[in-house]
């Protein structure tokens, strides 16, 4: 049969090439190695600060930093996983708190239209300032370099939560706040039951975005402070390490990466096929 | 007359219903302030239906049928309780509405179900809004009774995004009725399925409606849709200002079955009289839009 025939011929001239993951994944491999050669080349020309080391070096010492995360030599010679947990738990403080003002405030500004024009001109002024500005104020404010940085990271990591939470609670589908307003449902219920899980997709994609803002902010809050991912670039920065700040450049950027899926998978669980 | 299957609760008894429609009108404004004027943007008021009269007996089966844009749907928003009669009134058992309301049950053409909700909880969801007094278990138990009745067992643990389009619709219609209204209210419910679905739903209708014989407001743009189903069928002019050409009787005895329909007598009368009314309609609609836009 002709159909039987197309089933049979398909998957043999499939198997002949890769699919499109795998030859992602060489061409992938490819650059990597081009990048690696290119760095490596670079640094036995000279082409760099003396400072620089060569690409087989800062393997050397990426491997010595994963390899043993956890140990603690005093306050300026930790490991890394411990120095990672420091600054996760600043970012997820500063996060928490940044979170905790813009998510009820973006659903108060959601269902009150005079309030959210009342407090656009704030929130368009303040929304691009960029988070180092907020340094010198925060200490200021706060007379303490540790609340500083939860305040820079709180600070930085209010507006796409509080941007997309206004935006997913005045865009509910107006269908089901008919089917509600048809039951006889008071607001309240109206509010928790249907617009809130309506919004929720929309929340969560703010506040992945605000985590990813929050952990871009963490290197530069850290600055101020003692311990952290951040205090070690600038910290080995002084001792011209740069295969450690590299190291760290690595850590902070997979870290983001995990952060990151974690939201996605948070964010599927609360859309149902909704487009979000 | 009637053992209605509801004995859990003693709020759950059915009344007959009359709803009364008086002088009903819908006109939207247009911009009309000095502001649209300074700025050249004026357009004149909309009348979308105009000074509606209908009387709906207890217990009867009614479809509106009118060509497209002729306020079919305004005039159903407006019995919803959804949107205000800029004059008139819906006169519900001698009391006039004043807004949405569980005595009138909603089915929409688009669903309306909740996604992050199953089946059975957005069953549960009208059930516990409209009695939030009600044991958990009796909720349970009505919830199952109308799953069971649109056949939807096995399926209560499902999201909608799991679900077909026939099987939303067949949710939304267990919603509307578990709420047991006195009035149902139906926005062209089987407009987004495919005809055979369509076809399974009409007669998944007629089957639950010979069960409760509930007063039923349907807008269809379906003939046969209308005469499968309805007792009373009200047709509807072309819109601006639609208002009501013709209310036709449809004698058929009961149950109905599709395939018999056509042999029922009258029928050939009805359906010519109302194809000749529509494509009258919808050739003058296509004309007047042929000429705005020229």
């Amino acid at each position: 049969m002709a159909n039987s025939t197309l089933q049979t011929s398909a998957p043999k001239k499939r198997s002949l090439r890769f699919n499109t993951d795998q030859r992602a994944l060489i061409l992938f491999f490819i650059i990597l190695g081009l990048f690696l050669l290119i760095w490596e080349l670079g640094v036995q020309a000279k082409l760099f600060l003396p400072i620089m080391p060569s690409a087989s070096q800062t393997l050397k010492d990426f491997w010595f930093w994963i390899s043993d995360p956890f140990f603690d030599y005093g306050p300026n010679d930790k490991g890394i996983g411990l120095l990672l947990m420091t600054s996760l738990r600043r970012v997820a403080i500063g996060f928490l708190i940044g979170s905790a003002i813009a998510v009820p405030l973006g659903i108060l500004l959601g269902l009150s239209p005079v309030a959210a024009k009342a407090f656009d001109p704030f929130i368009q002024i303040l929304r691009p300032v960029s988070p180092l500005a907020w340094l010198p104020l925060g200490l200021a404010l706060m007379k303490d370099s540790e609340k500083t940085a939860l305040f820079v990271i709180a600070i930085s990591s209010i507006w796409p939560t509080l941007a997309n939470t206004k935006f997913g609670v005045s865009n509910v589908d107006p269908s089901y706040l008919n089917v509600a307003r048809t039951l006889g449902a008071s607001r309240w219920r109206t509010i928790r039951k249907v617009i809130l899980p309506a919004a929720a997709p929309s929340i969560v994609s703010g506040l992945r975005i605000s985590f990813g803002i929050a952990w871009l902010v963490i290197v530069a809050a850290e600055i101020l402070l003692s311990g952290g991912i951040g205090y070690f670039v600038w910290n080995e920065w002084n001792n011209l390490k740069i295969s450690s700040i590299i190291t760290a450049i690595l850590i902070i950027g997979l870290t983001g990466l995990v952060l990151d899926r974690l939201f996605g998978l948070l964010q599927s669980w609360v859309s149902f096929g909704q487009r979000s | 007359m009637r053992s209605n299957s509801n004995t859990l609760s003693p709020t759950m008894e059915t009344t007959a219903a009359h709803l009364s429609i008086q002088h009903v009108s819908k006109v939207y404004p247009g911009r009309q302030t000095l502001m649209d004027k300074a700025l050249k943007r004026t357009s004149s008021d909309f009348t979308a239906i105009a000074d509606i009269d209908l009387e709906i007996e207890p217990n009867t089966f009614v479809s509106i049928i009118g060509p497209s844009g002729c306020g079919k749907s305004t005039l159903l928003n407006i019995i919803a309780g959804l949107s205000r009669p800029s004059t008139g009134s819906i006169v519900l058992n001698g009391q006039p509405i004043s807004g949405p309301g569980p005595d009138r049950g909603v089915i929409f053409q688009n669903y309306a179900l909740m996604p992050w909700m199953t089946v059975a909880e957005n069953i549960r969801f009208a059930i516990e809004t409209v009695y939030p007094k009600m044991p958990l278990a009796d909720q349970n138990n009505i919830v199952h009774e109308y799953i069971g009745l649109v056949g939807l067992r096995g399926a209560e643990r499902k999201h909608p995004h799991e679900l077909s389009g026939g099987m939303k619709q067949r949710v939304g219609i267990a919603r509307a009725l578990a709420i047991n209204p006195q009035i149902l209210l139906m926005d062209e419910p089987f407009g987004a399925l495919d005809a055979l679905t369509r076809g399974f739903l009409q007669d998944e209708i007629e089957r639950i409606w010979e069960q409760d014989r509930k007063t039923v407001i349907l807008i269809t743009h379906s003939i046969e849709e209308a005469l499968l189903l309805s007792d009373k069928i009200v047709m509807m002019t072309r819109g601006p200002a639609a208002r009501i050409a013709q209310v036709l009787d449809v004698p058929f005895p009961r149950p109905r079955k599709r395939e018999q329909l056509d042999q029922y007598p009258g029928y050939h009368e009805l359906k010519a009289a109302m194809e000749e009314h529509l494509s009258f309609e919808t050739r003058a609609v296509e004309q007047a839009r042929v000429k705005a836009s020229a």
